[in-house]
């Protein structure tokens, strides 16, 4: 039986982690799922100096970033000299705008979908649908995803949340497909099933994994070759990306890559790797008569603004991140609600959707670092987590929406009180000393701490304490 | 964490800084802390007016409570010595947080100066002092959890396992997962209850399954986290602080 449609929202975090922690199959699913991938990453890198890798890639993006907007106008100068045509977008519905018109111009009524979370971020299927364009995604996972009426749990592999028999019955409920555990099977039919629509299609629409400013080339990083059918087959190519994507060097290209495709999967090359740099040319007899790019902002230049957040740009979207998360790992991708899921969803989401209804997010780590630590491009998430809670109580710099959203007085009183007994060392030795002599009736119950844990109790003599007898007796 | 931390020759003196769990729950892992640097000839010192590094507000998001209360902490240590943190989170918190939290303020270079003098105590015991340990104890499985800040803040895996592997009678067994975070995490554990219990559940489990019949931590955070566990499971698996542990066995 497939899942029910289910929605999935940030405000609803908590109820959503719990009945991902009381769902078996899901946390089978993603503990299963997220140590292979962790594993698969750390044989990819074992030959390689990891560490040296990171700083290069982490300078390239800095580099970049460094440079956005002039890079950007380069990338629209070459792209727009090799034939691509470029196209700004503020936000996620100009873009879903742009896209449409571009789609409607040439009657089209079916659209093939190379992944692209971008496109996920602005919804543009359901866009399309209501201009009675029909989006189909190619991606096999997306494709899964989109049959079940789901959105992806996950970036790099969106239907990471189901198994193999949750697959078979998705693909046998919605495509007739019989109903089998063969994997390989499964997928040659979704193969055949796509590979129809690929012909039919009258607009392709895939994402970007690098855009290179100095010669205008788009770089797809893909494994299934529908990012390559996608991109080629349809008369008309539209390549949407946020505008942080862009690189200055092709020579930029391979150390990301290398980074990116280990990060992910653990993989040292992909199956494919696409560099699209014009439409068809005349006397070629393959690829697409119109390529057009989509740069989308939709908050990014916002992000930018802020010398400290704009770190969050840096990410190349492997998804590393997600896999090495404790967190992620137990309530997986759709918990979270928005269209990047754990670690950088929680430090990217807020600045798309406001800290009104993302406020949960950035407190869901504990910060244990293990996102930090494997970050092909040292995003310093665990400390970007930090800055967004500064941000949602109101002690930040107000540089994000929604900022204050989670302000509360009593819980600022307690720290203030917190504050001033901390500050105030006499006092400190007395709570000490009062809560010792008092241990006996410490609360056993401490919320929702004390109904998995047994409650700490106060010791009978303080550190404090403890010295001060050992000097007085001259103890050893 | 990948910048090499040049170590001092063993100094005559040390200050201590205890940290409020250490002085409110588990005050006898700081005394122990405090035993094996006098063993090593170090005279310890002891700030009265010690309470909390700030970490507890800092890591919330509420940075002008945190600075506050770190700045009471700024003036304790006026002599060139080093400062002993027998904790990773709270050593992480002086050591890496403090400059960007008083970054632009008077306090600036004094808090850099604090934070560039702070080790954690496995840390300093292995570089700074050479430990050389005897185990005068019986038999025993041992398993480690290495919070989240030694292992990653201050980049310090492997020096709690580097003292342990000194007691010829203790076999370290290692966890499944061991560099997984037990779901304390602070306020986490307050705010995201149920997420922070899958985790500790998983922790405490994979220590049992390693077949340990004791285990230790470097972070009292930790220890209160899956010792609590423990206890609430009414399991017969204990665990205590490395300090404690070390100085048991080798007194």
């Amino acid at each position: 039986m497939s899942s029910p449609v289910q929605t999935f929202t940030p405000q609803q975090f908590h109820r959503q982690a719990h009945e991902a922690l009381e769902n078996p199959q899901i946390r089978a699913n993603f503990r299963k799922a997220m140590d292979g991938l962790i594993g698969k990453r750390r044989e990819a890198f074992d030959d390689w100096e990891l560490e040296t890798l990171r700083e290069l890639g982490a300078n390239i993006r800095l580099r970049a970033l460094s440079r956005l907007p002039d890079l950007l106008e380069r990338l629209e100068a070459n792209c727009e000299a090799n034939g691509i045509r470029v196209h700004w977008a503020e936000d996620g519905d100009d873009a879903c705008r742009l896209i449409t018109r571009i789609c409607e111009r040439h009657q089209a009524r079916s659209v093939i979908k190379g992944k692209s979370m971008v496109t996920e971020e602005m919804h543009l299927n359901e866009h399309l649908g209501r201009a009675g364009i029909e989006a189909l995604e190619s991606d096999l996972g997306e494709y899964l995803v989109q049959l079940n009426e789901q959105t992806p749990s996950h970036i790099i592999m969106p239907a990471i949340h189901l198994n193999t028999d949750e697959i078979s019955t998705i693909l046998h409920e919605r495509t007739g497909t019989e109903q089998t555990r063969d994997v390989d099977a499964m997928t040659a039919a979704a193969r055949a099933q796509l590979r129809e629509r690929f012909m039919a299609a009258d607009v392709g629409i895939s994402g970007v994994n690098f855009a290179v400013a100095e010669t205008g080339t788009l770089c797809l990083v893909e494994n299934e070759g529908n990012g390559r059918m996608t991109t080629t087959a349809p008369p008309v190519h539209i390549a949407v990306t946020g505008i942080e994507k862009v690189v200055e060097h092709l020579a930029d290209v391979p150390a990301l890559y290398a980074l990116l495709t280990r990060s992910a999967t653990g993989q040292h090359v992909t199956t494919y790797f696409n560099m699209i740099t014009s439409p068809r040319k005349a006397g070629e007899h393959d690829g697409p008569q119109e390529v057009h790019l989509v740069l989308v902002d939709n908050g990014r230049s916002r992000i930018y603004q802020d010398d400290e957040l704009l770190d969050t740009l840096r990410c190349i979207r492997c998804g590393a991140c997600m896999n090495h998360c404790p967190v992620y790992t137990r309530v997986g991708g759709h918990t979270y609600g928005t269209t990047y899921p754990g670690p950088i969803g929680s430090i990217l989401m807020p600045h798309l959707m406001g800290l009104e209804a993302t406020k949960d997010l950035p407190s869901a780590s504990s910060l244990c670092g293990a996102c930090g630590e494997v970050c092909p491009v040292k995003i310093p998430i665990p400390d970007l987590l930090v800055r967004l809670r500064r941000e949602a109580v109101g002690e930040g710099k107000g540089n994000v929406p929604g900022a204050g959203a989670k302000r509360s007085r009593k819980e600022l009183a307690a720290w203030k009180g917190w504050q001033w007994l901390a500050t105030h060392p006499g006092a400190w030795r007395g709570a000490a000393g009062v809560a010792g002599k008092f241990r006996a009736m410490a609360p056993s119950h401490l919320g929702p701490w004390t109904e998995y844990r047994t409650a700490p109790r106060p010791a009978k003599t303080s550190l404090h304490a403890l010295i001060k007898r050992r000097r007085q007796e001259g103890d050893s | 964490m990948s910048s090499i931390k040049l170590y001092p020759a063993r100094p005559e003196k040390v200050y201590f800084f205890g940290t409020c769990l250490i002085d409110m729950f588990f005050p006898e892992a700081g005394l122990d802390g405090i035993r094996l640097l006098e063993r090593e000839g170090i005279e310890v010192l002891y700030p009265d007016d010690q309470t909390c590094c700030g970490q507890p507000a800092y890591t919330s998001g509420y940075h002008d409570e945190a600075r506050s209360v770190a700045e009471a902490q700024l003036d304790l240590f006026p002599e060139p010595w080093p400062i002993i943190v027998p904790s990773g989170s709270c050593g992480g918190m002086m050591r890496t947080h403090y400059g960007q939290l008083f970054a632009g303020t008077a306090r600036e270079d004094q808090a850099r100066q604090v934070a560039s003098r702070v080790f954690e105590l496995t840390e300093f015991l292995v570089h700074v002092c050479h430990l050389k340990l005897s185990d005068q104890g019986e038999p025993q499985k041992l398993a480690m959890h290495t919070s989240c800040s030694a292992r990653r803040e201050m980049g310090l895996a492997e020096t709690g396992p580097a003292l342990l592997a000194q007691l010829g009678q203790v076999e370290l067994v290692e966890q499944a997962r061991a560099s997984e975070c037990c779901g304390f995490g602070g306020t986490f554990a307050v705010r995201h209850p149920e997420v922070s219990a899958a985790m500790v559940e998983d922790k405490a489990r994979a220590i049992e399954e390693a077949g340990a019949d004791h285990f230790v931590t470097s972070d009292c955070g930790c220890l209160m986290n899956i010792g609590g566990r423990l206890e609430h499971q009414k399991r017969e698996l204990k665990g205590e602080h490395i300090a404690s542990y070390l100085w048991r066995r080798t007194s």
